[in-house]
């Protein structure tokens, strides 16, 4: 078996003879794209750069949640859209996961008709293209609230819901807002720590825990003031046909919020219930025998099971989220795919804008994907 | 693993042509002699014209009831096939979007973009596009509903207005109510369909486009006399067809057909009567439809292109009436021949 073999017939040379081939010719491709748009862009007398991106942008944009007006740059025009986005996606992300979980879990319910309901949404939702749902929402539903101004029906709050969207109170964004936001956020971290301070003390010392659970409702309390009164809200006013002041949500955003919200948790919802049921059912009597409610069992035994397998297809939930609100602007919401697009229009600037389009969606996924890859390392199984 | 490498391998073989392919026929394409060459030749080699049209719009170019494309912008593209090829139908047309169109014209898909576009520094510069003569005067309006009271652009302070995106009229809208001080909330749609379906809804108290395109989609409106297009012009847009830049005998090419249905109108010769005009004694009229000289064949076109076009579709007065004027009420207005008081000039045929 010394014989040398032949190198056509040597699975090693094999191996990296066909590799450096499929390296040629990507590389080949791409160099008869590149000089095929080069010698467009010459017999047209256009040139390549990111120039124009300081140009006067002269377009009005309707959702503006950072400061914006027609003589700003294309660049900051691009910039409000993709705040536009970023908060379409977040929003969206943490509220699918939200009703997806709740439907997934409704879906393996001893409950008859909870169990259909969710049955029936999972399916009417995930069977039909969301570009549908979207303007389904958009022109079956928010337009179609009420368009009189002079009587809107007004919830509590007061929250308006009119044609023109949502109008709610919000924070004024004074210091003192700033100040009690801060407060807020110091005390969940403290009630946190309190809280599982007095978990262990009750558990493994057997004590009452009474004393530290008075700090709790203590702290609950301050907290609660710091958010009503703190927080210093701007409330909606109506006046003469118009609400000023608050926050308004226009339909547009509401649109693309809900369709991406429900669209999403249909299929979080199977991701869930496909996690729950792969955890054995062994777990479920082990869990009951310790005497366990069936809702503990779920949160105590079950679900942080269930979240090894979930994980991997959330995040490619999410990463399709994150890809689908690029539909927005079919509902007119000028998020950055629309507000990149009417750059690209004015300016003629078609590659260079797809470029920065591509390399947006690429780093917001990656940065989605790199969370939940950390997240799903420190849930998996500890080999010890 | 080796059944894999030979796979690649086949693959390799099998991409390596098509490679070699699109370098060689770049080069074939540059050296190619006199007579038509470059996109002429092309066009006149592939027997068709590939028309990039709105195809929402009516008026200028829509699908009708019978299933077939009609709109002056249509029929300028019937009338530079039938210039080409003596066959109206011998055009492929393809919708696009406002965004679309220049990035088709560009990337050669299609060879001429008739789809109510307006002529700009901006556009016949650094987009690289080349203009035609205009085929449409036109100006940009705003509709609101009757029920509003608004009657001038003022009105429409701290309002919403529904415009379409990529759009010139969405730069216009922005500049005009900046130079009044007006702020408003654009709601801005990439389908013209939606643009109209909001509007329709309530969720804006205006819609802006051009005053032709208002007129045409007021019609297709529930209730055309509840909404009313308001008597101010925001802008100039000229419309017309476009090719891509840098090929000149196909852009004169485009360009003299489009002015030959207007010299047409000005001389009186219709798709009717042009057979009266053939036995015609006059030097003019006889060089203008082919019948002497050489001003077809020397761009590289048949000699007869104009009669060929008339006849197809007739002139440019026939086909306004057509499109416009009868099934909108729409008077000529700048779009009369110069001789009248209008726009259209054709520079002569000599």
């Amino acid at each position: 078996m010394d014989e040398k073999i032949p190198f056509w017939r040597d699975d090693r040379v094999l191996k990296i003879i066909g590799q450096v081939i499929a390296v040629v010719v990507f590389v080949t491709v791409m160099l008869i794209l590149g000089s095929n748009i080069a010698r467009n862009f010459q017999s047209l007398g256009i040139t390549f750069g990111f120039g124009f991106l300081r140009r006067a942008a002269s377009f009005g944009i309707g959702d503006t949640p950072i400061p914006y007006t027609p003589s700003d740059s294309y660049g900051r025009a691009v910039l409000v859209g993709l705040v536009n986005s970023l908060r379409v996606m977040i929003l969206g992300i943490i509220l699918a996961t939200v009703v997806g979980i709740a439907v997934g879990v409704a879906r393996l319910s001893d409950n008859w008709l909870l169990k259909q309901i969710a049955g029936i949404y999972v399916e009417l939702f995930r069977n039909t293209p969301l570009l549908l749902q979207l303007f389904c929402w958009y022109f079956a539903v928010f337009l179609n609230l009420p368009g009189d101004l002079e009587n809107p029906p007004r919830l509590p709050g007061p929250i308006f819901l009119t044609q023109r969207g949502v109008d709610m109170p919000w924070p004024d964004g004074t210091l003192q807002t700033w100040l009690s936001v801060a407060f807020l956020l110091i005390s969940a971290v403290l009630a946190f720590i309190i809280w599982r301070r007095r978990t262990t003390a009750m558990v493994q010392r057997g004590e009452s825990g009474r004393s530290l659970q008075m700090i709790l409702i203590g702290i609950g309390v301050l907290a609660l003031l710091a958010l009503i009164f703190g927080l210093q809200w701007d409330r909606p006013n109506l006046s003469e046909g118009a609400i000023t002041d608050g926050l308004n949500l226009s339909p547009e955003f509401g649109a693309v919020l809900f369709g991406l919200i429900f669209y999403t948790a249909a299929f979080i919802a199977e991701v869930v219930r496909a996690g729950i049921q792969s955890v054995t059912k062994g777990q479920w009597e082990a869990a009951r025998a310790l005497g366990l409610r069936p809702t503990l069992a779920m949160r105590l035994v079950i679900f942080p099971q269930a979240l090894r397998v979930m994980i991997p297809p959330l995040t490619s939930e999410y990463l399709n989220l994150a890809k689908n609100s690029s539909l927005a602007i079919a509902v007119g919401y000028a998020d950055v795919y629309a507000t990149s697009f009417t750059t690209s229009n004015q300016t003629g600037r078609t590659i260079e804008m797809i470029l920065i389009l591509m390399a947006t969606y690429l780093t917001i996924n990656l940065i989605i994907s790199l969370g939940m890859n950390t997240f799903n390392r420190s849930v998996q199984m500890k080999e010890r | 693993m080796s059944k894999w490498g030979s796979l690649l391998l086949a693959m390799m073989l099998a991409v390596a042509p098509i490679a070699a392919c699109s370098s060689s026929s770049d080069t074939a394409g540059t050296e190619e002699g006199e007579g038509a060459s470059g996109h002429l030749s092309t066009v006149l080699g592939r027997g068709s014209l590939v028309c990039g049209v709105n195809g929402q719009l009516p008026g200028f170019s829509f699908v009708n009831e019978t299933g077939e494309y009609s709109g002056l912008d249509v029929d300028v593209c019937k009338a530079i096939a039938a210039a080409m090829f003596d066959d109206p139908e011998a055009v492929e047309y393809r919708n696009l979007s406002a965004q679309e169109r220049f990035t088709a014209v560009q990337s050669g898909e299609i060879d001429v973009l008739i789809r109510n576009t307006t002529w700009t520094i901006s556009r016949d510069t650094s987009v690289g596009m080349e203009f035609a003569p205009t085929t449409f005067y036109d100006g940009q309006g705003m509709m609101v509903p009757v029920a509003s009271g608004v009657e001038d652009l003022e009105g429409l302070a701290g309002k919403s207005i529904c415009v379409q995106s990529g759009t010139t009229t969405e730069l216009n809208l922005t500049d005009q109510m900046r130079k009044i001080g007006a702020e408003f909330t654009p709601i801005v749609f990439d389908d013209e369909d939606a643009v109209y379906a909001a509007y329709a809804q309530g969720r804006c108290q205006g819609v802006t486009s051009d005053r032709s395109q208002l007129t045409a989609r007021r019609e297709t409106l529930a209730a055309p006399d509840e909404h009313v297009v308001l008597d101010v012009v925001m802008s100039k847009e000229p419309l017309g067809p476009a090719v891509a830049n840098g090929d000149t005998q196909w852009s004169d090419a485009v360009k003299w057909i489009t002015y030959a249905l207007i010299q047409a109108e000005e001389f009186g010769i219709t798709s009717e009567n042009i057979a009266e005009f053939e036995n015609s004694e006059d030097p003019s009229i006889r060089t203008f439809l082919g019948l002497e000289g050489s001003l077809g064949s020397d761009m590289g076109l048949p000699n007869d292109f104009t009669a060929r076009a008339i006849r197809a579709v007739g002139n440019y007065g026939e086909i306004y009436e057509r499109n416009i004027g009868e099934p909108f009420g729409l008077e000529r207005g700048p779009n009369e021949l110069w001789t009248n008081g209008g726009l259209l000039y054709a520079p002569p045929f000599r």
